[in-house]
């Protein structure tokens, strides 16, 4: 069983090929690299250094956000594609899950945080059970503050993964005290072997055309729109 | 084994997710449009953030369709072109990234067509092209004269200054509060009308082949507020009739103007105001009274599609142009001639 994962859903970049639950190879990085630019190539180059062909792919998994809405675009599409064009199964995994895999060794709460501006964060919050991430609070787009409320209703110590966490650390400490723990730097980038780890035990999509990324918020036209609606709705 | 050549098209420039199969570069096999405008109509124009949602919804299904239509397996294909720019870069992302996908896993050179190519090039899956030719491209970003001597040879001497045609059509249309798209509307508006207002005609400096339509705008809005201040209504149809006249005006005498100066053996528009009723009467008039062979394709080839990209990137392929896998959506590309 051969998988390519893929995670462009933020400024990092991580493409990897798992065979047989071994990491054959995989590309990290951090820089901001255009992942239009990056993407496809970094695909090529790790299948070479594997030895392998786009036919030798059994299954394909990819982030799909939360984070840059064009960054995840650009992953699903690309996964969408492959897994389309080739015939294979697609398993799309959130951006947060897969952050939350990186950690799982950690005896409490698991809090992947992606940055999303203005004091807000995507995140959710996980803990480990039979070497999965399981959700305890649902990935979505919250301010610091609402997270670090909902965080406060929990009990017992928190992992903070991420290399976002950094921007929010200070709130974080001061609100959670020492219930907050800060990932070391070597799990706070988005890996895709920790996609495909959490992969391999989740479902495929069932309608790959369908498939988008999980942007966890509607488009700000969208929002706007709706809010006309409502008042065209309470005048009328 | 045949020599043909097919070559599958992909065009997620601004609001139409498009694949087609082109063969030898003149034949439609198949040609698939998705089209937003339902959606988009909501906001008065194209958000580009929704455009690109749109986009990831539809590429594999369109792509599919038009492989399903002209029965043809990937391997059967004989490269992927696909729009490279201009346009919408968060749209253009959606096919860029598809196409590179497509092209990879089954091993088929990767070409990144132009826009506006793409839409002169409609106009070989009509009739040959003969050079030198003229292309008038009109459509809502862009408002272009290019001379062309030969294939994938492209010299621009004049474009818009300031709005592109339609998009003058469309902001046009808003205040007059006709509902979005615009263009087709005002040209039904003009057709019907039983008068005009006449609008004056920006024909910029005596030699310039550019254009500008901000003016002719202003004057548009500027009557509707001082009927407005005397308590008068305005008559929609009269000031899209008189509106018309004068953008059609402008883009006939220019392009006939540049036909002759340039000696040229065919005239073509292109580009999605060449949908336009009033502009293609005009110009098919102008130009059969000079003896000048004038072609505009059906309007479905005039408007956003994946044909018109497949039949450029036919031509690009015979000419031996390749892409690879760190192509990019290119939001600004200029038009250039490419590089044999
Ligand atoms: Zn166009």
């Amino acid at each position: 069983m051969i998988w390519l994962g893929l995670d462009t859903a933020n400024t990092p970049i991580s493409v990897a090929i798992v065979k047989d639950g071994e990491l054959l190879v995989e590309e990290t990085s951090a820089m901001p690299i255009n992942h239009s630019l990056r993407a496809m190539p970094a695909i090529e180059e790790l299948l070479t250094k594997a030895g392998l062909t786009p036919s030798n792919l059994d299954a394909i998994a990819v982030s799909e956000g939360p984070g840059s809405y064009t960054g995840a675009r650009i992953g699903v599409t690309i996964a969408k594609t492959l897994a389309w064009t080739l015939g294979k199964p697609l398993v799309g995994v959130s951006t947060l899950k897969a952050l939350a895999a990186n950690a799982l060794f950690f005896n409490g709460l698991i809090c992947p945080i992606v940055d999303a501006r203005r004091g807000n964060v995507y995140a959710g919050v996980y803990r480990q059970e039979d070497g999965q991430p399981i959700g305890v609070i649902e990935d979505g787009h919250y301010s610091l503050e609402e997270l670090v409320v909902l965080l406060e209703q929990q009990s017992g110590p928190i992992l903070f993964v991420g290399k976002d966490t950094a921007m929010h650390e200070q709130k974080i400490v001061e609100q959670l005290g020492e219930r907050a723990v800060l990932a070391p730097l070597q799990l706070n980038l988005p890996r895709a072997s920790s996609l495909i780890y959490v992969a391999a035990q989740s479902e495929p999509e069932t309608d790959l055309h369908a498939f988008v990324p999980e942007y966890r918020r509607i488009a700000e036209a969208e929002a706007n729109w709706l809010k006309e609606q409502g008042k065209e709705n309470d005048r009328g | 084994m045949t020599n043909d050549i097919y070559i599958l098209g992909i065009e997620t420039s601004c609001d139409e997710t498009a694949a087609s199969v082109v063969k030898n570069g003149t034949e439609i096999i198949s040609n698939v449009v998705a089209s937003q405008i339902i959606s988009q109509k909501r906001f008065g124009g194209v958000v580009p953030e929704i455009a690109s949602r749109h986009h990831v919804e539809q590429i594999t299904l369109v792509i599919e369709e038009a492989l399903a239509n002209a029965e043809l397996k990937p391997a059967e294909l004989d490269a992927v072109a696909v729009t490279e720019g201009p346009g919408l870069v968060g749209a253009l992302l959606i096919g860029v990234n598809a196409a590179k996908a497509f092209a990879f896993a089954n091993n088929l050179p990767i070409i990144g067509v132009h826009h506006i190519a793409g839409h002169i090039y409609a106009n070989a899956l009509m009739q040959p092209m003969e050079f030198p030719l003229l292309a008038l491209i009109v459509s809502g970003g862009h408002t272009e004269l290019v001379i062309m001597e030969g294939h994938g040879s492209f010299k621009l001497i004049g474009e818009t200054r300031d709005d592109a045609a339609g998009e003058a059509y469309d902001k046009v249309a808003r205040v007059l509060g006709l509902p979005y798209p615009g263009g087709p509307q005002i040209d039904k508006l003009a057709a019907e009308s039983d008068g005009q207002i006449e609008f004056p005609r920006a024909w910029l400096e005596q030699d310039s082949y550019d254009f500008s339509f901000s003016g002719l705008k202003s004057s548009v809005i500027n009557y509707k507020h001082n009927l407005a201040q005397r308590g008068e209504a305005v008559n929609p149809a009269h000031v899209a009739a008189g509106f018309q006249a004068s953008v059609v005006e402008v883009l006939t005498v220019k392009a006939l103007k540049a036909a002759k100066e340039f000696g040229v053996k065919q005239v073509i528009a292109a580009g999605g105001v060449a949908a336009n009723k009033g502009l293609r009467a005009s110009l098919e008039e102008t130009f059969q009274n000079e003896g000048i062979p004038f072609y505009v394709p059906p309007i479905a080839l005039c408007t956003d599609n994946a044909a018109m990209i497949a039949a450029a990137g036919s031509a690009m392929f015979i000419d031996g142009i390749r892409g690879n896998l760190t192509m990019n959506g290119k939001p600004g590309m200029p038009l250039s001639s490419w590089n044999k």
